[in-house]
């Protein structure tokens, strides 16, 4: 076997990503504060046994109630005497050790429930989410009151109340994502490679579940420190003479009016821990989740940035073809500069013809089709040349608000998966009628019959039923017709489809193909159509052009490209299709492939 | 000889449960009364839309589901016997090669982890000899060695691929699964794929049951097809002469959709 490794070899980036965690967390300046002021605090409350301090037990009549900044008591002393300071810092230690605890022991106890529960599924996830939503139905400080009312007070009962109080929320976190991982492929092949139940749950899921235990305990580790302070405060917690800020609050209560620094000096201390806990926590929270990561949180820009370096006019040929795109470059911002993703591709669409832009995965293709309409997701794409000009206009030279018209009306485009470009809360009647009423002064019944009339058109039995269907009532064909009757809603010259059969079994993908010919010969479409699939392009395309690494390799009419291919690259990829009739010749075929010079299929 | 995988009237059925309240629940038969047999040493491909049953047939036979009636017997043992062994019983003899490579690699494990697991659970190797293993197993699917150490997400979709037929082969099967296989990968990484998929059956004389809607790929690696419609296994026969005089309606309906590259070079279509 001496078949050379096609794909490039990866590079080693662990280290990286690793770094970033904690760079993105000292980035977000909230955060870092948080963790500066949580640090410090934990750092007194260790040391409390070996700094200077008085006995904060120890109770001196004739000294009470000294005010702030008295001598050798800083921060004065209760009606006891004692010295507040000494309290503060043994308090906050017994008060940060509880709420700690108890965040470690609900965040032990509730994954393993929710492990259990979402890996077991069915009845036992049932039975055992029952009993968790019986346990959120109570209030939480009535239930911990419940609780600690049975155990009787003191501070390890109170830590076990609101241990138990919080067990829900990280049992069903926990749940709803190992429900989604133990339906994942990768649980069932763990099972094929002979693990037990218990070793899938220990080694493949609770590895992935791990950074939402971590999120979810930082996000209630001040909740749980506050609501401490709430029973103690209560008298439930902790017992006199021991000092925990709850406890503190509590006694300075009854003095609020002649002695307030008293219960303002722990006020102010847990306000600190919960507030520096919380933001830490939401800080650790936006830099492990993998979708805030990735941007998400940044709205994209209404149309990509366009930072064009060279502009080219619009020649002759441009200006007498629906679409022509003139040395477009578009990049992607990365940390290590741009990456250009398309690079200088030129191509024009005559009305009424159908243009395949074939490639691999990472060729450029669906990137070049987003960016005609400017629809490139912008941070991190940026549009850095070239020109695409409709009807002899540069559309990059348009308001925002033109680029906004031109888009579903004298443009439009198909998507791959109508599942995930339809809303699945609307019926695809009003989907439709609302693409109408995008661009077209006309009332909602009127949309309305125009939907029905285009659900018609797209070959739709029943349109008038099925107008009123959710997108899950129809089968993956029905529904990429709805999607290209909102295409056709107003009336566009130019469709964009990006693979739009891809997602679609053969017998299916047929008639669509069928449909986008009919439709394009009576409406006299243009067509761009982007697909992966050689077949695709040999049914339905007149000239095709091969992209590869964000250039165009060849193009071509679509007989000439296909039968008679120049540039290796295409000449590979054709050889590399089966073709009916062939059988196991296909693969002897393959093994006499020359070696590709440079790494081709990579970047899938 | 004996046949690698046998089914007799096997079948499927979801759903129609009693629950509590609201009576029984809808049924739905995934998979009716199917009967097949992949001879040892052969390609059985199994052809059909989505939602045709043909992942549902493939998990019963792996192990991952339990059939609702009929018969199984894997390897010449009888799947009941199988059950009886426990887990790692179905896992020796039979494994299964999913279509998405990367989500069915644990994005948290290096390879090594990965394919540690079959060959210390199924193979009982010892630390040295899983080693030796690996190395070997990294040669045949022709990946480099220093893979090893890396995660899923560094590797394109070929590379993951052929990092999960190696998790397959781990195991030391004598019949694999092969689930859409090169379905989500590129039509030259697919080829290569295609072609070690043929030269792994050679070396280590394992039969595949091939699950594929593409019939041109389907044509080009299997002995026999099987096409399923709707539960059913509607037509069986060698590939060649399916292909040429297919029988049901539905086959030649499946044959004649495919899109075909010569349908360009006729270049006689109206424009």
């Amino acid at each position: 076997m001496s078949v050379p490794i096609l794909e490039a070899t990866p590079t080693p980036e662990p280290m990286i990503t690793r770094q970033t965690t904690w760079r993105l967390l000292m980035n977000n300046r909230l955060a870092a504060a948080g963790f500066y002021v949580i640090a410090l605090v934990v750092l007194i409350a260790l040391l409390a046994p070996l700094l200077p301090l008085h006995d904060p037990d120890v109770t001196d009549p004739a000294d009470r109630l000294l005010p702030v900044f008295s001598e050798s008591h800083i921060l004065g002393t209760d009606h006891l005497g004692r010295d507040v300071l000494a309290r503060l810092v043994w308090g906050t230690r017994i008060s940060l050790l509880v709420g700690i605890s108890a965040a470690l022991m609900a965040a032990f106890f509730g994954s393993l429930i929710g492990l259990v529960a979402g890996y077991a599924g069915g009845r036992t996830d049932n039975l055992i989410m029952r009993g968790i939503d019986m346990l959120m139905a109570f209030p939480y400080i009535l239930l911990a009151l419940a609780i600690v009312a049975v155990l009787g007070p003191g501070l390890l009962n109170a830590l076990y109340a609101i241990a138990v109080v919080n067990i829900p929320f990280f049992a069903r976190n926990v749940r709803g994502i190992a429900l989604g991982l133990s339906h994942r492929e990768f649980v069932d092949a763990a099972r094929l490679s002979g693990k037990s139940h218990t070793a899938i749950v220990a080694t493949e899921i609770l590895p992935n579940v791990l950074p939402v235990i971590v999120i979810t305990m930082s996000t209630t580790v001040g909740w749980m420190i506050l609501e401490t302070a709430g029973l103690s405060f209560l008298g439930l917690g902790a017992q006199p003479p021991q000092a925990d800020l709850g406890s503190m609050l509590g006694q300075g209560r009854a003095l609020l009016f002649t002695a307030p620094m008293i219960s303002v000096v722990p006020g102010v201390m847990v306000f600190l821990i919960v507030m520096s806990i919380n933001l830490l926590g939401d800080g650790v929270r936006d830099a492990l989740d993998p979708r805030l990561r990735a941007g998400a949180l940044t709205r994209p820009m209404p149309v990509t940035r366009i930072d064009r370096e060279n502009v080219p006019a619009p020649d002759e040929m441009a200006r007498a073809s629906a679409l022509a795109v003139t040395e477009l470059e578009t990049s992607f911002e990365t940390a290590g500069g741009r990456e250009p993703a398309v690079k200088g591709v030129s191509f024009s669409l005559r009305k009424g013809e159908c243009l395949g832009l074939v490639g691999e995965s990472g060729s450029g293709k669906s990137v070049t089709a987003l960016s005609v309409l400017g629809l490139v997701a912008s941070p991190p794409g940026v549009i850095t040349g070239g020109a695409v000009t409709i009807e002899g206009r540069d559309v990059f030279s348009l308001r925002e608000t033109e680029i906004g018209s031109l888009r579903g009306g004298k443009v439009a485009y198909i998507f791959q998966d109508p599942l995930t470009t339809l809303h699945p809360l609307f019926t695809v009647g009003e989907q439709v009628a609302e693409a109408i009423r995008a661009h077209q002064p006309v009332g909602r019944a009127q949309a309305q019959a125009k939907a029905v009339d285009l659900l018609r058109t797209v070959r739709i039995p029943d349109p008038e039923q099925r107008a009123s269907a959710y997108p899950h009532e129809l089968s993956g064909g029905q529904r990429q017709r709805v999607g290209i009757a909102m295409a056709l809603a107003n009336e566009p010259d130019i469709i964009i489809a990006d693979e739009p059969t891809t997602a679609l079994d053969v017998t299916v993908q047929a008639e669509i193909l069928r449909l986008l010919q009919v439709l394009r010969q009576e409406r006299g479409l243009a067509l761009l159509f982007i697909t992966h699939d050689f077949g695709v392009v040999a049914e339905i395309c007149d000239r095709v052009a091969v992209m590869r690494r964000g250039e165009i390799v060849e193009a071509g009419d679509t007989a000439a490209v296909l039968g008679n291919p120049q540039h290796p690259y295409t000449k590979r990829l054709i050889a590399c299709v089966p073709k009916p009739g062939q059988g196991r010749r296909f693969l002897e075929a393959i093994r006499r492939l020359p070696a590709e010079e440079a790494a081709g299929g990579s970047g899938s | 000889m004996t046949d690698a995988i046998s089914v007799k009237n096997l079948s499927k059925t979801f759903g129609g449960e009693w629950s509590l309240f609201g009576g029984r629940s809808h049924e739905v038969k995934a998979v009716r009364d199917v009967t097949l047999s992949v001879k040892q040493g052969e390609t059985l491909a199994l052809v059909g839309e989505s939602g045709s049953g043909k992942s549902t047939l493939a998990r019963m036979i792996v192990g991952l589901d339990v059939p609702t009636s009929g018969e199984m017997r894997i390897a010449g043992k009888d799947a009941r016997a199988l059950w009886a062994e426990g887990p790692q019983a179905f896992g020796r003899v039979i494994q299964y090669v999913f279509q998405d490579p990367v989500a069915s690699l644990n994005p948290r494990k290096t390879v090594t982890a990965i394919l540690d697991a079959p060959l210390r659970l199924l193979r009982g190797y010892d630390q040295r000899r899983r080693q030796v293993r690996m190395r070997e197993l990294m040669e045949a699917v022709q990946m480099p060695a220093d893979s090893l150490g890396r995660y899923p997400h560094e590797f394109s979709g070929g590379q993951a691929q052929r990092i999960a037929i190696a998790r397959a082969l781990a195991a030391e099967p004598r019949i694999m699964v092969l689930d859409e296989p090169v379905s989500a990968l590129d039509v030259s990484v697919q080829a290569q794929v295609l072609l070690l998929l043929e030269d792994l059956r050679r070396e280590f004389d394992l039969s595949y049951l091939f699950i594929s809607h593409d019939l041109a790929v389907v044509e080009s690696i299997s002995d026999r097809v099987a096409v399923m419609f709707f539960g059913e296994v509607v037509e069986t026969g060698a590939a060649e002469q399916l292909f040429r005089s297919p029988r049901h309606e539905y086959t030649k309906r499946l044959i004649a959709s495919a899109p075909r590259l010569e349908t360009a070079l006729g270049a006689t279509r109206g424009a």
